[in-house]
């Protein structure tokens, strides 16, 4: 039945208002500081205030005597184990590292957890931090990639030589060099892209208590992964997986910051088991800002060989990717630079390619998945390599675009990965017709003879959505995350509960995963309900990240309500004495085909479960049944082409967004409204990471943005109005024919706003490499002062 | 024995809130916020908290019908003046206003957390300026941070709501599908 079209397609395609609406409108929605619970405490984290020590003494005698304060545990006191993230590379391709919940011996980074204060309420726990006296005996910090390559750097993890947790070559096509020695056309870049925090704006946080009737710690914690969650505390509480029970409430944002296993939830964790009392711990913006999980920090050396034509020939990348001081889990410090290895070449024929992908650990709080990992800065690099080649060739930066773009497809590429249809020259082509009509070419020239700055920029990209198992195990990651599960239960009133172990946090899930359930079953959809984020209630899952959810967890809710809609028919037509095929499923009822004959589900749930005795000896009691899906091919790739307008202002070195135009492909769009609110907020995002935000710190390593002030989030103010237009080309093997959706537009906007930048320079000769684009930088540029900008 | 709590802990005070037209005695320190006087004493747990200090917006609550930082106010500061917050839009039989409805159609949010800080904003601020432009609602839509949604939508969907309040809209104000929003 693979992507078949849905049953008369009534809501699949439709803007369906969000079923999360009304609770989050009136404040009625439970977020995880929502939480409360009798008798609950408030923990905080005294933190290392250094980023590179021996820890020499620790005395948190003082803060049991401030008032309020309940307790506090070191690590000494918890004994618990460490979190470690595996992948499955020999120690030359991965060396593996111990993250301790609390610090033991070693601080890492500024921030990292010491010792866990529980107190009566979150003041008192803030009042009991400062009475704990640390003592440091301080080692110099790593803070750059340099300084962790340097020949006798010291050592962030003593077992990771020259400071390097991954490194890896691959594909190497032969013959790659005599391509580049004998191409008319070779261009290299030099890039940067700056340390990001994909800032929830609602921070981390967890609420956790002994059970002691079902004898489990329940732990409520805002992650995107709870059954991984479940694990990581099991292991470290040393309890049964089945002891520990993981709630989601209603989260607000992830953006992968909340895909890996934080070690607060767990501490506070194990102190709601030593106190059996209950324990909040909620992360403040200083820590989320600080000591959380970033990413994005990444230094690409690439180059590429064209044809003089600009047919592209090859592309040789090293790609350095600073970690931070620990590996996530399950990701491991190989998200970044595996992500960049294997799928640079993107969107274009690539004949020839050789990468060497590194993870370098360095004194700064860890890193995670961020929304489109890795693809922002590829992209970025692989978009600047063809604007440099087309400015070397004298060609249209379009038209270079247009003479590389993969056409034909199936499509397998130098980086063995097989690419399903997209609509790769038809997005780019239709993009820069809706920026022509818009007359920006000639309003560009138009302002240059006024002795203005206005730029054009495109980016060309593909997200590889529906990873399954098989593409995770290409990566050696030990944790595979592929497959998804649901369960499609039917009740006696003939209304319906599913689950999905993905984990919606904004995407809507509880909307779109109903349209396909109500959909199938022909079925009012005020009459289904999506449950997910509970380990207890959800068999298994993944999560939400990688766009996984509509494509494998929308693909599973499909087949598991068709198998209910087979029951259905099953039971009907044992009643009327005809073969299930005689049947339809039409509002809400079961028909006999080409008669009047119907039999409502509450009717046929009614004989399921009350009058079991009414069914033939194959059919089953109850109306619950489950589905997986996994992908056992390299996924699906949606794409898009951005567009990009902005005008440099002189005087101020600022950079306006004038217009912002995007051509999307994400296969069938469950909902349109949905996809355009993924689009909008990711091109948001990448905004935000080509002008605005950067994680910076001191020589000293403290880090020098704690505060909103410092890290400028962008507002209604910098985010332009985007233009938005929808492409479908449905995918082949997803049950609804739906590509992901979440992160195309972080990965495309940097890359657009770099190049139009650059596309406003071009008078003054100077291209900027790097992100984020300051306005000194631009300033200096438009005023002839030499680049800021450092090059390797 | 003096069981008084103000009394005997010399660190509280019993101070007195007008919140949704509701009396409240609370006996807290005086060093509580509103923010969380509000979520965790009063347990109006629809106003958020983002950064407690006074620049992401989440906790905008209205004190006499102005939009303030509810993170950047003492509860012992509020008493006497009429506090507004999310929960007090919808009428009492739950029905969501006009404004929050906008929000809906427009799908001004995504995750749902800065969106009571939003809606109190535009409460706020629609309450003063009824005849707003959409330039200017862009202005006040910058106050706050929203993290999901890119900003158009949440400014679309409180011009929409302002819009048809003034009713000025001749075909229907809120269009049902999200065509291509150029303005």
């Amino acid at each position: 039945m693979s992507n078949t079209p849905l049953a008369e397609g009534k809501l699949v395609g439709k803007a369906v208002r969000r079923r999360e609406d009304p609770r989050l409108l009136a404040g009625r929605g439970r977020f995880v500081d929502d939480v409360a619970l009798p008798g609950m405490l408030h923990a905080q984290f005294v933190r290392s205030t250094v980023a590179h020590a021996e820890l020499a003494s620790m005395d948190v005698s003082a803060v049991r005597e401030v008032p309020g304060v309940v307790a506090v545990f070191t690590a000494e006191d918890l004994e618990l184990a460490d979190i470690v993230a595996q992948l499955g590379r020999p120690l030359s391709e991965f060396v593996p590292t111990a993250m301790p919940v609390l610090a033991r011996d070693k601080v890492r980074y500024v921030g990292e957890p010491i010792a866990i204060v529980v107190a009566r309420d979150a003041y008192a726990a803030e009042d009991g931090l400062e009475a704990a006296k640390v003592s440091y005996a301080t080692l110099p910090p790593v803070m750059s990639e340099e300084a962790a390559f340097a020949d006798g750097a010291p050592l962030v993890h003593a077992e990771a030589a020259h400071n390097t947790l991954v490194d890896v070559s691959l594909f190497a096509t032969e013959g790659i060099d005599r391509i580049f020695e004998a191409a008319p056309c070779v261009v290299e870049v030099d890039t940067r892209t700056g340390r990001q925090n994909a800032l929830p704006l609602e921070t981390r946080g967890a609420v956790a208590h002994w059970d002691d009737r079902e004898e489990q710690l329940v732990l409520h914690t805002c992650t995107q992964i709870p059954h991984q969650v479940r694990t990581v505390a099991s292991r470290c509480l040393r309890l049964d997986e089945r002891a520990v029970r993981v709630v989601v409430p209603d989260m607000g944002g992830g953006f992968g910051q909340k895909c890996v296993v934080g070690r607060e939830e767990i501490a506070a964790a194990a102190a709601a088991l030593r106190l059996r009392r209950p324990v909040k711990w909620i992360e403040d913006r200083k820590d989320a800002l600080s000591a959380s999980f970033l990413a994005r920090e990444q230094h690409y050396r690439a180059r590429a060989a064209f044809d003089a034509e600009g047919g592209i020939l090859a592309l040789d990348t090293d790609v350095v990717c600073d970690m931070g001081a620990y590996s996530c889990y399950p990701f491991t410090a190989g998200i970044e630079p595996l992500m960049a290895s294997a799928e640079m070449p993107g969107v274009y024929k690539l004949p020839a390619y050789r990468v060497r992908g590194r993870a370098v650990t360095t004194n700064k709080a860890p890193t995670g998945p961020y929304r489109g990992v890795s693809r922002p800065q590829y992209v970025m690099v692989m978009e600047r390599l063809f604007e440099r080649a087309a400015r070397e060739l004298g060609l249209d930066p379009v038209e270079i675009r247009r003479r590389n773009v993969i056409t034909d497809f199936p499509y397998t590429g130098v980086n063995n990965i097989t690419y399903d249809p997209g609509s790769y020259l038809e997005s780019l082509n239709l993009c820069e017709r809706l920026v022509k009509d818009e007359g920006w070419y000639e309003k560009q020239a138009a302002a240059a003879a006024e002795g203005r700055h206005i730029g054009i920029g495109y980016s060309c990209f593909s997200e590889r959505t529906g990873y399954g198992s098989a593409a995770f195990a290409q990566r050696k990651m030990k944790v595979v995350p592929g497959f998804d599960i649901s369960e499609v239960r039917m009740d006696t009133s003939g209304a319906v509960t599913f689950t999905t172990g993905t984990m919606n946090h904004g995407q809507s899930h509880e909307t779109t995963m109903a349209q396909i359930v109500a959909d199938e079953l022909a079925l009012d959809i005020a009459k289904v309900r999506l449950h997910q984020g509970d380990t207890d209630r959800i068999t298994y899952g993944f999560g939400t990240f990688a766009s996984r959810s509509i494509t494998i967890g929308g693909s599973a809710v499909r087949l598991a309500a068709a198998k209910l809609g087979d029951k259905l028919r099953a039971i009907a037509a044992s009643r009327w004495g005809v073969g299930p095929d005689e049947v339809e499923l039409t509002e809400g009822a079961a028909r006999r085909r080409n008669t009047q004959d119907v039999l409502p589900y509450q009717e046929i749930a009614d004989i399921a479960y009350l009058q079991a005795h009414l069914l033939p000896k194959d059919i089953e009691p109850g109306l619950s049944v489950t589905a997986t899906f996994d992908v056992f091919n390299d996924g699906t790739f949606s794409n898009a082409t951005h567009a990009c307008v902005v005008e440099l202002h002189a005087g101020t070195g600022q950079v306006e967004i004038l217009r912002y135009v995007c051509v999307e492909d994400c296969g069938v769009a469950i909902n349109p409204q949905v996809v355009e609110g993924q689009c909008r907020g990711g091109i948001a995002q990448g905004i935000a990471g080509a002008l605005f935000e950067q994680v910076t710190y001191d020589a000293q390593g403290e880090p020098s943005a704690t505060g909103f002030m410092d890290y400028k989030v962008p507002t209604a103010h910098e985010i332009p109005d985007v233009l938005i237009h929808h492409l479908e080309t449905p995918c082949a093997f997803t049950e609804t024919g739906a590509k992901g959706a979440g992160e195309g537009g972080t990965i495309g906007a940097p890359a657009a706003v770099l190049n139009a930048v650059n596309d406003a320079l071009r008078p003054t000769g100077v291209e900027l490499d790097h992100t984020p684009i300051t306005p000194e930088t631009v300033h200096r540029a438009l005023n002839g002062a030499p680049s800021l900008e450092l090059s390797s | 024995m003096n069981t008084d709590p103000v009394a005997t802990h010399p660190d509280l005070q019993l101070i007195t809130l007008d919140v949704n037209g509701e009396r409240y005695d609370v006996v807290t320190e005086p060093r509580r916020t509103l923010v969380d006087v509000l979520r965790h004493e009063l347990r109006l747990t629809g106003t958020h908290v983002g950064c407690e200090h006074g620049i992401c917006g989440a906790c905008t609550v209205l004190v006499d019908e102005r939009p303030v930082r509810a993170c950047l106010m003492f509860a012992a500061q509020a008493e006497g003046a009429r506090i507004r917050t999310v929960e007090s839009l919808a009428d009492s039989d739950n029905r969501l206003s006009d404004l929050q409805r906008a929000f809906s159609e427009h799908h001004a949010l995504q995750c749902g957390f800065c969106t009571p800080g939003f809606l109190m904003l535009a409460e706020g601020f629609l309450g003063e300026r009824p005849e707003a432009s959409k330039e200017e609602i862009r202005e006040v839509v910058a106050a706050n941070l929203c993290r999901c949604t890119g900003y158009q939508t949440i400014v679309e969907a409180i011009e929409a709501c302002a819009t048809a309040r003034r009713g000025a809209c001749v075909t229907p104000c809120i269009p049902d599908s999200p065509a291509d929003k150029e303005h």
